[in-house]
């Protein structure tokens, strides 16, 4: 009788204590919205209308421009995206944006992962982002395209002019998914609202670690070494542009 | 199954997906997040058989993998796709499809919830966008009946689908040849058949490992490059030690699933032996290692082993209804050969 008398004391104690910590948890939360904004040659970019050049000198439109991003942290806080673990990125949509929560503080990072891990390369009919109606999905090679962008340029040898880069891989030696991290000092405030814009600048998908000349790879369509030579310069097309907090 | 309009709470039944005695788990359960019910089993079905999910309303799934010839395209080497075009490989039997990690000739294929994609969009397959498909499904009633039942709501989206087509394709399981009843002490070989099966295990039991009759792994088996330059595997692993690599197909119904090879070139199991017995170069650098050593056989032999790959034929599995078309099971006619049992 005593015996159960401290084991329910002490589940009332710990009960307590759990809704204590859940009660100061909830009031130190803050709210991130991170943006995604797409710039080639310094401008937003324009679909199919506007001609953009390379550091070579290759003058190319774009017609499409889609990239998984998930696994989001600031420092080493998880966000969590909701239901789903990936965000379909649309450069051609006028607004990517990401809300989530998370405790208040100065942070110093903002990491994300570029495509798809393994695992969800090889899970079977998937939906959301995922869904294969996205035409981000190789139907006779399993497996997620990470990053698609086309368009075309005088200077492509493939037919009609086009690029079309399809680039993706998941299996070992092959793996194109990338961790981007973005140092900067983040303020995350309780019950306030910092944006953060982060910037994609295609300058630098043409020339970073790789130099990728639209005149020698116009097309890449498949996993392979092509793909991983591109993804190289993954790393360098991201920065954040700037951040604002709203009260 | 009768599901009563009036009854809005109705739950899918479950269906137990049995493994025949003394066979090999499958290495991953397909079924863990699709459970196996009998409403998605028969929306699978209906999926299977409409050729409605081509771009031209004339190719279904059906129209390459058909049950009488254990779902492999009878007397076909390559097989037609919608506008009159010509696939580049043969169509693989679908037998016992759950047990297969990789699926396609050149192991392509990750996941059979996925597999579908493949030949529906592919131009000279099935010729259809995903996004058209789901279409012509959203406008049927007996689909959004289907759906219903088999998911809870009318929501028609890719993943249910596919899902329900896994679990026809992955229920489709044969285990009830003649082999299988010798193996239960059902039956027994006949002399000619006993000897074919020691001939069979001293020369092809270590890639058509029983009783899956398949190790389901990617090999080269001493063909030559085709016209189509079909290096198989290499094309999907990029390494060039995978050269002309095919997946293992399963020898059981081999009787009934001819022409044999990727691209479908031999016509006769007694030339598929002389294959292995006379015409592999055993030099060639990438020949899997199990065959560089040649097979010896007579023509005895030879004629008992083709004997013996008789008994894997399973009469029960190529006349199961529960794989038939619908509109097969349902006619009335007693003289539909479908129906002779």
């Amino acid at each position: 009788m005593l015996k159960k008398t401290i084991v329910f004391t002490g589940i009332f104690w710990w009960l307590l204590m759990m809704a204590v910590i859940i009660v100061n948890a909830q009031t130190k939360l803050g709210t991130v919205v991170i943006h995604f904004s797409h710039t080639a040659n310094q401008q937003p970019i324009q679909f199919n209308d506007s001609v953009y050049a390379n550091d070579f000198g290759e003058r190319y439109t774009i017609s499409k421009l889609k990239y998984y991003v998930g696994a989001f942290k600031l420092d080493e806080k998880n966000l969590s995206l909701g239901f789903d673990k990936y965000v379909l990125v649309d450069a051609n949509q006028t607004e990517n944006k990401i809300i989530a929560q998370l405790p208040e503080g100065n942070y110093h990072s903002i990491q994300f992962k570029l495509g798809v891990d393994s695992t969800d390369n090889c899970s079977g009919a998937q939906t959301g982002a995922l869904d294969p109606l996205n035409s981000m999905f190789w139907t006779w090679n399993s497996g997620y395209i990470f990053l698609k962008l086309e368009g075309n340029s005088s200077a492509s040898t493939a037919p009609d002019g086009r690029i079309e880069h399809h680039i993706g891989g998941y299996k070992d030696s092959m793996n194109v998914a990338s961790t981007i991290r973005l140092a900067d000092n983040i303020a995350i405030e309780a019950g306030k609202a910092t944006d953060i814009y982060i910037s994609f600048n295609l300058d630098r998908y043409w020339n970073a670690a790789s130099k990728i000349k639209i005149n020698e790879t116009p097309v890449c369509m498949s996993p392979g070494f092509l793909a991983k030579t591109i993804a190289a310069n993954f790393n360098a097309i991201f920065s954040i542009g700037s951040k604002t907090i709203t009260y | 199954m009768y599901i009563s309009a009036k009854d809005e709470h109705h739950q899918p039944s479950p269906l137990k997906f049995d493994i025949p005695k003394g066979w090999p788990k499958p290495s991953k359960n397909i079924f863990a997040k699709n459970k196996l019910t009998e409403e998605g089993f028969q929306l699978g079905r209906k999926l299977f058989y409409d050729g409605n999910l081509s771009a031209d309303g004339e190719v279904s799934c059906a129209s390459c993998h058909q049950q009488f010839a254990a779902f492999a395209n009878y007397d076909h080497d390559l097989s037609h796709g919608v506008n009159n075009a010509l696939s580049i490989r043969n169509a693989p039997a679908l037998i016992n499809v759950a047990w297969m990690d990789l699926l396609h000739w050149d192991g392509a294929i990750n996941h059979l919830e996925v597999q579908p994609l493949a030949p529906l969009t592919n131009p000279i397959e099935m010729g259809e966008s995903l996004e058209n498909v789901l279409k012509k499904l959203k406008k049927d009633t007996a689909y959004i009946r289907m759906f219903t039942a088999a998911f809870g709501d009318a929501e028609i989206n890719s993943q249910r689908m596919l899902k329900a087509m896994a679990q026809f394709v992955g229920s489709l399981v044969s285990s009830n040849s003649k082999y299988d009843k010798v193996m239960r002490g059902e039956a027994q070989f006949t002399d000619y058949e006993q000897r074919g099966y020691e001939t069979f295990k001293r020369n092809c039991n270590g890639c058509h490992k029983e009783p899956l009759f398949t190790d389901n792994r990617m090999r080269n088996n001493g063909q030559h490059l085709n016209k189509k330059l079909d290096i198989g595997f290499q094309a999907i692993s990029l390494r060039s030690e995978d050269s002309l690599k095919f997946k293992v197909p399963t020898l059981r119904n081999v009787q009934l699933t001819f022409p044999y090879m990727h691209d479908g070139h031999i016509y006769s199991l007694f030339q598929v032996i002389d294959h292995y017995s006379k015409n592999i170069d055993t030099t060639q650098t990438r020949l899997d290692p199990i065959l560089k050593k040649k097979i010896n056989i007579s023509n005895k032999e030879r004629i008992e082993l083709v004997y013996f790959l008789y008994t894997l034929t399973d009469s029960s599995f190529v006349r199961n209804n529960r794989f038939a078309a619908d509109h097969i099971t349902t006619i009335k006619n007693p003289h539909h050969p479908q129906l002779v049992n």
